[in-house]
């Protein structure tokens, strides 16, 4: 059953990394702002804090969206793998969106965003015991600027330790 | 601990039912009509008691500034300069000369009277037709002295709706989220005041987050999102006694309330596993019902003032768009089809429109639209403003809009303001600190 799921979500992967170059080759201006971002997700590391060595604390998200990057759950599994070997450390999902959404939607769409990080995890064999989903909706921004750049790094689900 | 606010009202003289003013609200009030608010009169002895208990040198000259007041920001009339009067208020208040109110073209003219009696505040108003020369309605009050500021949104209230046909709105609070410090770390209060902005006042100290605050259409109770202990869960507060609790025993996040028209039950959602459903929580004996049950987002539900229908927000179709059902859930029919996103619906206490944020190209917009979806209307367009409340009379929606000066967010402001439905008489509402999410209470008296 977890093996099928694996294997389910490296094809996931496979077809976006896919997608991704079909993309970068035909409209390459669109990509970055100073190379941090692809498409409208956030792939600098300005904001990024670390869980442990080699261990990113947060994914981030396109507009509207929920789904998780190559990139993302490249970081997850790095995280699922430091939960694993620290296994009396439980953590608190915390889902955040940018200013351009209504109130009381960006709570929703939070909580949505650190779901799909924690399905992740769990995936990766982290009991959903250790894990707390938190949303912040859009009253936590990291950056106040209001431009793409700001709302991406705004975009995120941020895993921090909860003792 | 209850503060009961008594308010003794009785008609002087039967009103005259053929008055031959009367203003259109149903439209953009460009010419609002000329009137003349007369300072109410007092005697010296009056003047000095109340100048005892309310440090206010002329109680008379306060009232009918309040009044003077509501009724220009209502954007319908448009009260006359009082250094153009020709008449002294105790005079005019025994018998207006007409010709002279027309002189300085009033065509409706406020008159009164305040006494100090046994320690309480008595005061009389007269409206009079200044072109047919006739006394269109006189009422008095005695209260409690502390309560001079609602006598005169009351009176403001009885010259709104005797000029216009309607219920006024200017008794009524506002309750709204007090907001402060740098985007990134807000601090955020709940705070009242009343509909003109007078007796601002906080009710919780910004130690933890709350959001969404409304009011209860049937009492003074408040429910609201609070992140006490970092759980975001719904809670219900009496702005009386300060007694609050948290509604219903759900094992994650509760956000988006509402009370139902009869203030019994509260509607909201509930987050879980990546999913928001609507749920209701009878306040009596704690039934919780399960309305919507979608892997979807559905959020922002809000009642139809008869209790029997439900608009909400879902991204069920792929973006977030209104949708209305009945109130047990079924017949879901999706209202809103024009290009953007909709979110917010909140139902008219008229019943017959449903009034939204809409997102669209980068700009935000306050509309309304039929119950049905159909004539949708835009009334107001700026880079960021939602969350729209109506008056209790659904004539005027309140929300709140958030400026910037740059780019990088500099000169971050986020007031509360206030549109007619017509689209006309756009204003800000003065506030201490920054605010948003405003709730507009039902009108405190009658």
């Amino acid at each position: 059953m977890r093996l099928n799921k694996i294997l389910k979500n490296t094809l996931l992967v496979l077809t976006a990394c896919l997608v991704l170059s079909a993309c970068a080759t035909k409209k390459e201006v669109a990509t970055d702002v100073q190379g941090q971002m692809q498409g409208d997700v956030y792939t600098g590391t300005d904001t990024v804090e670390y869980l442990a060595d080699g261990v990113p604390d947060r994914v981030f998200f396109a507009t509207n969206e929920s789904i998780l990057t190559t990139a993302s759950r490249e970081t997850l599994r790095a995280q699922a793998a430091w939960l694993r070997k620290n296994p009396n450390i439980n953590v608190v999902l915390e889902g955040h969106a940018d200013e351009r959404g209504t109130r009381e939607y960006n709570l929703a769409l939070g909580e949505r965003r650190a779901n799909a990080a924690k399905d992740y995890l769990m995936t990766y064999g982290i009991s959903s015991d250790r894990i707390t989903v938190l949303s912040y909706g859009k009253e936590r921004p990291v950056d106040s600027g209001s431009n793409p750049l700001a709302w991406s790094k705004n975009r995120r689900s941020v895993t921090v330790k909860a003792n | 601990m209850t503060k009961k606010i008594l308010i003794l009202l009785f008609i002087l003289i039967p009103i005259n039912a053929n008055a031959l003013i009367e203003v259109d609200i149903t439209r953009g009030n460009l010419n609002p009509l000329p009137l003349a608010v007369s300072p109410l009169s007092i005697d010296e002895e009056s003047r000095k008691g109340f100048e005892k208990i309310l440090k206010k040198e002329n109680i008379g000259s306060e009232i009918s500034n309040i009044v003077e007041n509501n009724l220009r920001t209502s954007g319908l009339f448009n009260p006359l300069d009082k250094k153009a009067f020709l008449q002294a208020p105790d005079i005019a208040n025994l018998k207006p000369r007409f010709e002279d109110w027309n002189l300085i073209k009033a065509q409706a003219l406020i008159t009164g009277k305040v006494n100090y009696i046994e320690d309480k505040l008595r005061v009389e108003f007269r409206l009079w037709d200044v072109l047919a020369a006739k006394e269109m309605m006189a009422l008095a009050f005695t209260t409690v002295p502390n309560n001079w500021r609602r006598v005169g949104h009351i009176i403001s209230d009885k010259v709104y709706e005797r000029l216009t046909g309607e219920k006024g709105y200017f008794d009524t609070r506002i309750i709204y989220v007090s907001e402060e410090g740098p985007k990134t770390q807000r601090i955020k209060k709940l705070a009242i005041m009343d509909q003109d902005g007078a007796n601002n006042k906080f009710l919780t100290l910004g130690n933890e987050l709350v959001l969404t605050p409304r009011f209860n259409p049937a009492s003074q109770m408040v429910t609201y999102l609070s992140y006490f202990k970092n759980m975001p869960r719904v809670y219900l507060l009496d702005i009386e006694t300060g007694t609050q609790e948290v509604v219903g025993d759900f094992p994650g996040m509760t956000f988006a309330p509402r009370f139902s028209p009869d203030g019994k039950k509260i509607i909201m959602s509930f987050a879980k596993d990546g999913k928001s459903d609507i749920y209701t929580m009878d306040l009596e004996n704690r039934i919780v019902e399960k309305i919507t049950n979608h892997p979807s987002i559905d959020t922002s539900p809000s009642y139809s003032p008869d209790g029997k229908y439900i608009t909400f927000n879902s991204d069920r179709s792929g973006y977030q768009q209104i949708y209305v059902m009945k109130n047990d859930g079924s017949d879901v029919k999706r209202i809103s089809f024009g290009n953007g996103l909709y979110g917010t619906p909140v139902w008219s206490p008229r019943g017959d429109l449903i009034a939204f944020t809409k997102l669209h190209k980068g700009k935000f917009y306050i509309g309304v639209m039929r119950t049905d979806g159909s004539g949708e209307r835009l009334l107001t367009e700026n880079y960021y403003q939602e969350a729209p409340s109506w008056s209790p009379n659904g004539r005027v929606l309140i929300f709140y809009r958030e400026t910037k000066t740059n780019s990088k967010g500099e000169g971050f402001s986020a007031k509360l303001w206030s549109i007619d439905l017509t689209g006309y008489n756009e204003r800000q509402i003065k506030t201490p600190t920054d605010a948003s999410d405003p709730s507009w209470s039902s009108l405190l008296s009658n």
